[in-house]
């Protein structure tokens, strides 16, 4: 025996370190909805597999929360478990030697206590008040509930305008998807289970631009109804396709001279280039929507004339107005919201940045779209400031990345605290102060500050992102009811009291995301249909491809590339390059349709009408 | 046309076919359990699994669909293996106690497992425990339970009503009522499509017949008997029986030698529910009652529920006659009580129906005059006649064919097609025929209305009785039914009269009906019904003797006071669970 060996693995031991990555895969991809006394059970399973034995509370209490917990769910305990239960995990986690055992009772203390009616169901009925009804997950998380298995198997077999047409039933934006959806279906996707997601928005991309032009669906007959959409933005013009094809004649009255909203005066054209986004609103154009540029409700015609004139009414005004930082001097000249530069830049007006230092303040995907703007406006220096650390933000990863890659200097852990201005009031630079993580509130980490001196920024550009508020005045004035900065619309876009008035989108929910903008149009569509006295059926008769029984070797997934950073950072050119036909035959060709397998299948695996 | 080999052999099938359809072709069985064609293609058992050259894992042949080239093997090693060893997890989640189940013999799982020589299961026993009420007319042992999902797709798919559901996630996930709710608090129809499409004996009828064991062994009852049309053209397939041998005259004898003291067929109340039912539309079409609504029939108790609990604001347009099995029930207590001389009190009335519903119906209280009770007290499935008569052993070539009793015992072929899809409505025509032109039609003439095959679930007619056009719609199948309600509610379409019947194709097709896996016999069932109706001499309600003698000795006229009293209901006098 030597004194000192090098430590290698055994056989076992790789064994189990895969099991983990296994572990974590499967929850990624895990369903939502699965009853929380059985997860918890899981879980104490793994903490209790984890424990080393040494102390009581964990090594016997968890045992005995293990078995309190099966005998929940196997409906034999009686209600006296409850306290029971309760006692021990409180044991636990104030006496337990290490996190092993403590931080697992937390859990479950945390458990009885968010989800005692679960406990109480098994409990007295001997039931769960949980069951599996969903669709495929992606399908599940995608808002607007896309056929993305469909899809996805139509793209393989090179079928793509039958994948703009399915997709279409539920989403008129494909090809803007395909540039720039935030994926929520990608984030569960069941592939995970053997390697990584499916490259979904990258194949909605594949089959926009290979597909062509596809012309829209056949409209139902004309019902003459007549239905204003105060905002041409992704939720008015989603809402107005639907409507159309439903029969009714819908006007558009846009403020600005273009339509798309905050799709072409709020996303850069290097990553949603206006031509991509007019092919969508040209498809949807052909349906016979009838536009009004330049109008803005309440100065060019009111609500009531409006609500006379037309049968029906969706605002969906988005949510257009930055908010300013809330500091002294904070409307001086250099000073302006990401909106407003967004808006000025994306629209084609010209500003020249050469040379100047320009501060971009806000972690979010807006502050990454301004910052990165202002870069290829020429900007000698562009600071993202942001009061939490890097992976607090709230950017996609890969935004921040390719952020980096062109330049943009991340200042974390900075909060504004005073603006500096020069002679003329013109705005000089920011002042911070340094922050240091606390702890950890909910989900968000808490920041306070480090006792360090604050530290001056210089600017001669300060663009605001933290944040994108409503133009509520005019409506509310006009009877809208507002909380919040937002209009107080219903879960079906109607107002109590109001028939024939709708919201739907930003403006009534929030600053979200294009695919949530969608949703709100297909509900509000839906709704304003039926309001109308009609039950028009959106429906798509592209039959879906069988799928495939030899996909399940595992395989990498195809990402897409991308242009350099170096070259990339001084254009407004796309950046994103399409997968190769051959690429997305692979990649969709990893798709587990889940459609077809598992619980799709109970309930045919999609929705084939709303 | 896409070629394959199956087990070595080529065959050329249409696009999109199955793998196991495809074999089948070829005369090559593939075992299957959870599959019911159309309603549950879900491969959950994994039993029908098949190799398929080119792919490591084996894949179902229920739901894959062939392509060109393939190479199928239905019977291999690794196919063996696989089958027997997920069949062996289904046993371990099964109660094997076969030799007490009703549905042993005819059961798919004890089928499988005999014919893949499973003698032992080599797991631990997992069953699962849940509360049921066992007073309930449809019982759920989920003990038994397999979790094949067929309830939950017979009943969202077929009926609509959406009684079962998955419940609870992961490894304990079942099936239960929806919604939370209990079977009693849910609006469950009744139908029974759940249990005959069960393939094992999970879901079943509450089993009364110990009940009329006991009625026949108390010598102070009388016990008097019904059979439903429906009946006849099922009860010798639990028996084995021929259809030439298993005539309806043959249960009237085998209930008279188990010990039942009077025997009818309810094909004379159907008879009298034409009579009554009839004339009601009569009046009612006539009075313009049914220019925006129609008038629904009202024989069908699953209907019935469904309407009470889905369309509550078109139960006022149901029609106010009893079901025949109510209304015979009603007569026995009274007019045929009053002809024997017997106390109503100590009258026993059965009736045996194709039916789960009429164990449910039969709870209505009779209220008449000096008497209170029920109008039936004990309703017995086809299948549980066939259980009693095997408990009695009764050697079916010696049982005589009899007729009903005297007073009650002339029938016509109208009030025998009761029991198929279409029926009520061509008996109701032929009479209102008579009712409105004075004159009978032939008796032939509305055979619009019966449904051309098993999944014909709509028909439609329009029919011209002197100078009145009456427009009729007939519907089975409580999906179907749900569909033609939302065209008539939409003002799509317009009827003066419309027959539902909850179960597809009819009565021939109901809950209470003998079960063969996978097969659906009530278009089947239904023609031998309408044979029956073409041989028979009297082929109108209205020229039944006997029933016009009912008239004249006891309820003077149709929809007379007496009749109203006994043989209409107050369809609002009860309500459906969850009502709110």
């Amino acid at each position: 025996m030597s004194r000192l060996e090098l430590a290698t693995p055994s056989a076992a031991q790789l064994v189990v370190e895969n099991i983990y990555k296994d572990m974590e895969r499967r929850i990624e991809a895990s369903p939502p909805g699965l009853c929380p006394v059985d997860m918890t059970l899981a879980f104490v399973e793994l903490c209790h597999a984890q424990t080393c034995g040494k102390c009581v509370p964990c090594r016997v209490g968890l045992l005995q929360i293990k078995q309190m917990l099966r005998s929940v769910l196997d409906g034999t305990a009686d209600e006296s478990v409850i306290p029971l239960l309760e006692q021990t995990a409180a044991a636990i986690k104030d006496s337990a030697d290490c996190a092993v055992g403590y931080e697992a009772a937390q859990r479950v203390y945390e458990s009885l206590v968010a989800c005692r009616e679960d406990y109480e169901m098994h409990i007295r009925h001997h039931r769960c008040n949980c069951t599996y009804h969903q669709l495929p997950p992606c399908v599940h998380l995608c808002p607007a509930h896309v056929d993305i298995p469909g899809y996805v198997g139509l793209v393989q077999q090179g079928r793509y305008a039958d994948a703009i047409r399915l997709i279409k039933k539920d989403n008129p934006f494909p090809t803007t998807c395909g540039f720039i959806c935030e994926h929520p279906c990608e984030a569960r996707c069941r592939r995970n289970l053997v390697d990584e997601p499916i490259n979904i928005r990258g194949l909605k991309r594949v089959a926009a631009d290979f597909a062509g032009e596809v012309p829209p669906p056949e409209r139902a007959p004309s019902t003459g109804k007549q239905v204003a959409v105060v905002g041409g933005g992704p939720v008015g013009l989603a809402a107005a396709y639907y409507l159309q094809i439903m029969g009714h004649q819908v006007t558009v009255l846009e403020v600005q001279s273009k339509l798309g909203g905050m799709l072409r005066y709020g996303i850069p054209n290097y990553r949603l280039p206006k031509t991509e986004l007019d092919k969508d609103i040209a498809a949807i154009l052909a349906t016979g929507v009838n536009v009004k540029y330049g109008v803005r409700v309440g100065e060019d015609v009111t609500l009531q004339q409006l609500r006379r004139e037309y049968d029906a009414v969706l605002i969906s005004i988005g949510a257009s107005s930055g908010k300013s930082l809330g500091l002294e001097h904070d409307d001086a000249p250099g000073i302006m919201s990401a909106v407003q530069f967004l808006r000025h830049v994306c629209g084609g007006g010209t500003l020249d940045l050469t040379g100047q230092d320009v501060v971009v303040v806000g972690g979010g995907n807006v502050s990454m779209d301004a910052a990165r703007t202002a870069i290829r406006l020429g900007a000698r220096k562009v600071s993202a400031v942001y009061r939490r650390r890097k992976l607090d933000m709230t950017a996609l990863p890969t935004e921040i990345e390719a952020a980096v890659a062109e330049g943009v200097e991340l200042v974390t852990l900075s909060a504004p605290a005073r603006l500096e201005l020069d002679g003329e009031g013109h705005v000089a630079g920011l002042w911070v102060t340094p922050q240091m993580v606390c702890r950890i509130n909910g989900s968000k980490v808490g920041v306070k500050s480090n006792g360090e001196p604050e530290q001056l920024i210089p600017c001669t550009t300060l663009i605001t992102a933290i944040g994108q508020s409503i133009e509520t005045e005019y409506f509310e004035s006009a009877g809208i009811p507002v909380s919040h900065g937002k209009f107080m619309a219903d879960k079906s876009g109607q107002f109590t009291g109001m028939p024939g008035i709708f919201a739907g989108g930003d403006c009534a929910t929030g600053p979200a995301t294009v695919i949530q903008a969608v949703a709100a149009a297909k509900v509000t569509a839906a709704n304003i249909d039926e309001y109308l006295g009609y039950r028009h059926e959106i429906t798509c008769d592209v039959v879906i491809p069988e799928p495939q029984l030899t996909n399940r070797f595992r395989c990498g997934r195809v990402d897409l590339a991308e242009r350099d950073a170096f070259e990339r950072k001084n254009d407004f050119d796309m950046i994103e390059q399409c997968m190769t036909a051959t690429e997305a035959c692979q990649e969709a060709g990893r798709c587990l349709r889940c459609d077809h397998f598992g619980f799709g299948l109970m309930t045919g695996g999609r929705e084939t009408v709303w | 046309m896409v070629n394959l080999t199956i087990d070595g052999l080529a065959v050329s099938v249409p696009e999109g076919t199955t793998i196991m359809d495809a074999a089948a072709s070829l005369g090559i069985s593939i075992p299957k359990l959870c599959y019911l064609k159309d309603i549950n293609e879900i491969a959950a058992c994994r039993v029908c699994v098949v190799e398929i050259e080119g792919t490591e894992k084996l894949g179902t042949a229920c739901n894959t669909v062939v392509k060109e080239g393939m190479a199928v093997h239905t019977n291999t090693p690794k196919v063996r293996a696989h089958r027997r060893k997920n069949v062996q997890l289904i046993l371990s989640q099964h109660d094997c106690k076969c030799a007490t189940c009703m549905r042993s013999l005819n059961c798919a799982l004890q089928k499988l497992a005999s014919d893949l020589n499973i003698s032992e299961v080599p797991f631990s026993e997992q069953l699962e425990l849940q509360q049921w009420d066992n007073n309930f007319p449809l019982i759920r042992d989920s003990k038994k339970c397999i979790k094949c999902m067929r309830c939950i797709q017979v009943c969202d798919k077929i009926q609509g009503v959406h009684i079962w559901d998955l419940e609870g996630t992961g490894s304990r996930s079942t099936i239960n009522v929806t919604n939370g709710r209990t079977i009693n608090e849910s609006n469950c129809a009744l139908c029974g499509q759940c249990i005959t499409h069960c393939p094992v004996g999970a879901l079943h009828e509450r089993d009364d017949t110990e009940k009329v064991w006991q009625a026949i062994a108390d010598p102070k009852k009388v016990v008097v008997a019904q059979v439903a049309p429906a009946v006849r053209a099922a009860w010798g397939e639990a028996l084995g029986m021929d259809d030439k041998d298993a005539t309806v005259g043959r249960i009237l004898g085998s209930l008279k030698l188990m010990g039942v003291d009077y025997v009818f067929d309810t094909v004379f109340s159907a008879d009298l529910t034409i009579m009554e039912e009839g004339t009601e539309f009569v009046k009612r079409y006539t009075s313009g009652d049914t220019r925006e609504r129609p008038m629904f029939t009202s024989c069908c108790p699953g209907w019935i529920r469904f309407i009470k609990s889905e369309y509550p604001h078109l139960v006022s347009r149901l029609s106010t006659a009893k079901s025949p099995q109510q209304m015979f029930g009603a007569v026995m207590k009274t007019y045929f009580a009053q002809s024997i001389g017997v106390d109503p009190n100590d009258i026993v009335t059965i009736s045996v129906m194709p039916c789960t519903a009429k164990k449910g119906e039969c709870n209505m209280e009779l209220f008449y005059k000096e008497y209170a009770g029920h109008d039936v007290d004990i309703v017995l499935t086809t299948r549980e006649l066939a259980r009693m008569i095997k408990t009695a052993h009764l050697n079916m070539s010696m049982v005589p064919e009899i007729e009903g009793e005297r007073l009650m015992s002339s029938i016509t072929g109208a009030g025998i097609i009761f029991g198929a899809t279409g029926g009520v409505m061509e008996a109701a025509l032929r009479s209102a025929h008579y009712l409105v032109t004075g004159r009978n039609p032939d008796a032939d003439q509305f055979r619009a209305v019966r449904a051309s095959s098993q999944t014909d679930g709509v028909r439609e007619a329009e029919v011209t009785m002197g100078n009145a056009i009456v427009r009729a719609a007939v519907v089975s199948g409580l999906g179907n039914t749900r569909k033609l309600l939302d065209r008539i509610e939409r003002g799509e379409v317009h009827y003066d009269f419309v027959e539902v019947m909850a179960c597809p194709g009819g009565c021939s097709g109901g809950g209470g009906q003998p079960i063969h896996d996978g097969e659906e016999l009530a278009y089947e069932r239904g023609l031998k019904l309408y044979g029956l109706d073409s041989e028979t001499p009297l082929r109108f309600s209205h020229e039944n003797p006997d029933i016009t003698l009912l008239y004249e000795n006891y309820f003077g006229e149709p929809c007379s006071h007496t009749s109203h009293a006994l043989l209409h209901t107050d369809h609002f006098a009860w309500d459906m669970p969850g009502k709110k």
